[in-house]
Order: C-alpha cells, then structure tokens, then sequence
C-alpha cells in the first residue's frame, strides 16, 4: 500500500506544480530535499545513540525487569484471562518495558513472541484463528505504546535550534496515555459480551 | 524547570544502578549506541525517500490546498490546519510522520506552538499500521477482529490530546 502513497505524494506534486506554476520550485526542492535529509539524519544519530547506549546500561543492569516487575499488577488487570506465571504474560511484560525505555529492536521480537504465547495459551486454533481480546489488547498496548524518551523527536526540535527541545517530553507523556486509555476502554468496550 | 531535569534526574538513576549492580557502563554504552547507529541506517532510505515526497508536496502547493481543504474540519475542533496532514499519515508510516513533522518544523520553527503540537503527536504513538502488520504477520491469526478500529480510536485519541495540551499550556 506505501508504494502507492508515496508515488501519489510525488505525481500529485508534479501535476499540482504545473497547474499553480511552481514547477521551479518543485525542481529546486528535489535537489536540495535529498541532501537536507542526509544532514538531518546525521544530527538526529547522535542523540538517538547516546539514549539508546543510555538504555542498554538500564536493559544490562536490570533496571528493565525491575520496571517489568513494577508493571506487572497493571498488566494483570489487562490481561484478567491470563496465567501470571506464564510464558505469555512474561513476554507481554518484557515487551511492554522494551517499548517504554525506547528499546525498539528488542520490543518487536519480545512483542511476536507475546502473540505467539498468546496464541497458544488461548488455543486460538481452535477458534479459527480469530484475534480474541487478548491478542487485540495487545496489539493496542503496542499501537499507542508510552515512550519515555521520544529521542528521534527531540533531535529533530534540536536540529532546528528548537530552545528547549526536552519540554516536549511530559506533552509526549499524557498523550500517549490518553491514546492507550482510549484504546484499552475500547477494547473493553467491543468485547464486553466476551468477558 | 522540572522539564530540564527529566534527562539528566534519568541518566544519574540508570548510571548509580549500573555502578551498583557493577555493570561494564562504557561498553554496554558503546555496545547500545551502536545499535542506535544500526536503526538510524535502517531508516535512513525511507526518510530520504520521504522527506524528499513530503519536501515536492510542499513546493508544488499541493499541501497548502490540503490543508486548506482540511482547514473547516481543523477549526472546527479548535486545532492549526497545518497538523491534519499527520493525523493520516502517523497511523500508516512512522518515517512519512517524521517527514512531515520536518516539513513543519522548518516551515513555522522550532519554537511555534504548532511544531509543538506535530512533534508532540509524532511522538505519542506508535505506527499502528506498521506494528498490526508485524504482530498478526507472525502468527496465524487470519481475522483481526475489533483491533483496526480500537488502535485507530487510541491514535486519534492521543493526537487529539497532543493539540489540546499544547494549545493550552505553551
């Protein structure tokens, strides 16, 4: 699907510069778009390293299981049908403190076994493979996942000589847990005759 | 004030938890800015490939008359015409975000109230989109049930949120 939208954005662009006369406009920003990209890219790196190199220290340390352990009563209130000993609910926990410190290459594995345990645990073979409330649960606590350090944001305010690009951060935080109480009050809205 | 001391209140705690856990600090530092190297390259493609669509959109005028189509809707809730093009595009692409949260940082600067509001609602969620495809992807879930619908809730919700709160507290 991406494949078309990003050749709509460029054709419609071009139709569009003709119609309105921009078309020097249009070639003057192919050229220059490009490059400014790469510089971007570059001050971005820096900060995205430093706090994902600060977070690996948390992960090694085992400030990460700690938060995990501290998550786990929320959790289980999520996830009422689930065994709190098992396989499923540790691997949702685990995924869940990867997405909060902003471990992105470590959540998404945790987060495909989560399903996967799910999956059986629920023994959704036997409900034709139809997500129930658990695997939908789930996927919301992903979809409008906490971060606590939105990194990449912040070094894109700071590369434009943003003041004071940190004060985004509680902004950051009580939106995104608006999104997921809006998500999770959905969820048990839409299953409610389930539970 | 308390907002300058979030990164640094941060690092201290994870620092003396590491010293006490007698953790090797600087190479899993090193070890971990390296994996950030690695997600940068991993995106680097796309957001070229993206800031350069979203940068053609801008100059031909083709996003001022969308967001001026858009602009009754967006007054209508109270917010800036020039934020609604995220509110399609975060769902679908996490690079395509960031490429229009570029696009509008440099078009109004850093510290406008409205490169506030987009990088407060690129920040606030994930790429629902994105992360539906991979976690039913792996599984053999067939039928998504009521997940579209909820994840598309939450994302507008949380957006909403991000204008609401830096309209009224800037």
């Amino acid at each position: 699907m991406f494949n078309y939208i990003w050749c709509f954005i460029i054709i419609s662009s071009i139709i569009c510069s003709v119609i309105t006369g921009n078309t020097n406009n249009l070639t003057n920003s192919v050229l220059s778009s490009a490059s400014e990209a790469v510089e971007l890219i570059i001050t971005m790196t820096g900060t995205v390293c430093l706090w994902s190199g600060i977070t690996e220290i948390a992960d090694k340390s085992g400030l990460s299981n700690v938060i995990a352990k501290l998550l786990s009563p929320l959790l289980s209130r999520l996830f009422p049908d689930l065994d709190r000993n098992g396989k499923a609910f540790g691997a949702i926990s685990s995924n869940v403190t990867a997405n909060l410190l902003g471990l992105g290459n470590a959540a998404t594995p945790l987060g495909i076994k989560a399903m996967k345990e799910i999956e059986k645990e629920k023994a959704l073979s036997l409900k034709k493979f139809t997500a129930d409330r658990d695997t939908v649960m789930f996927v919301i606590l992903n979809t409008t996942s906490l971060q606590l350090m939105p990194t990449m944001i912040i070094s894109i305010l700071e590369s434009y000589g943003s003041t004071q690009p940190a004060s985004i951060v509680p902004y950051v935080w009580i939106s995104s847990i608006c999104g997921l109480a809006a998500g999770i009050i959905s969820v048990n809205i839409f299953y409610k005759k389930e539970v | 004030m308390i907002v300058s001391l979030i990164i640094p209140a941060i690092m201290l705690i994870i620092l003396t938890d590491g010293l006490i856990k007698k953790v090797p600090i600087f190479s899993c530092f090193t070890d971990g800015a390296k994996e950030g190297l690695k997600t940068m390259y991993s995106i680097a493609p796309s957001l070229i490939g993206l800031i350069t669509a979203i940068g053609m959109f801008k100059a031909s005028g083709a996003l001022d008359i969308l967001t001026n189509f858009l602009s009754p809707v967006t007054e209508l809730i109270g917010i800036p015409k020039e934020v609604s093009p995220l509110f399609f595009l975060k769902p679908i692409s996490g690079s395509g975000s960031l490429a229009m949260l570029n696009q509008i940082i440099s078009d109004n600067g850093a510290d406008s109230v409205v490169s506030k509001i987009a990088a407060v609602m690129t920040g606030s969620t994930e790429t629902t989109f994105y992360c539906i495809a991979v976690y039913y992807g792996a599984t053999n879930i067939k039928k998504t049930g009521y997940t579209v619908p909820c994840a598309l809730l939450g994302d507008f919700a949380s957006m909403l949120t991000a204008c609401l709160i830096v309209m009224y507290n800037v």
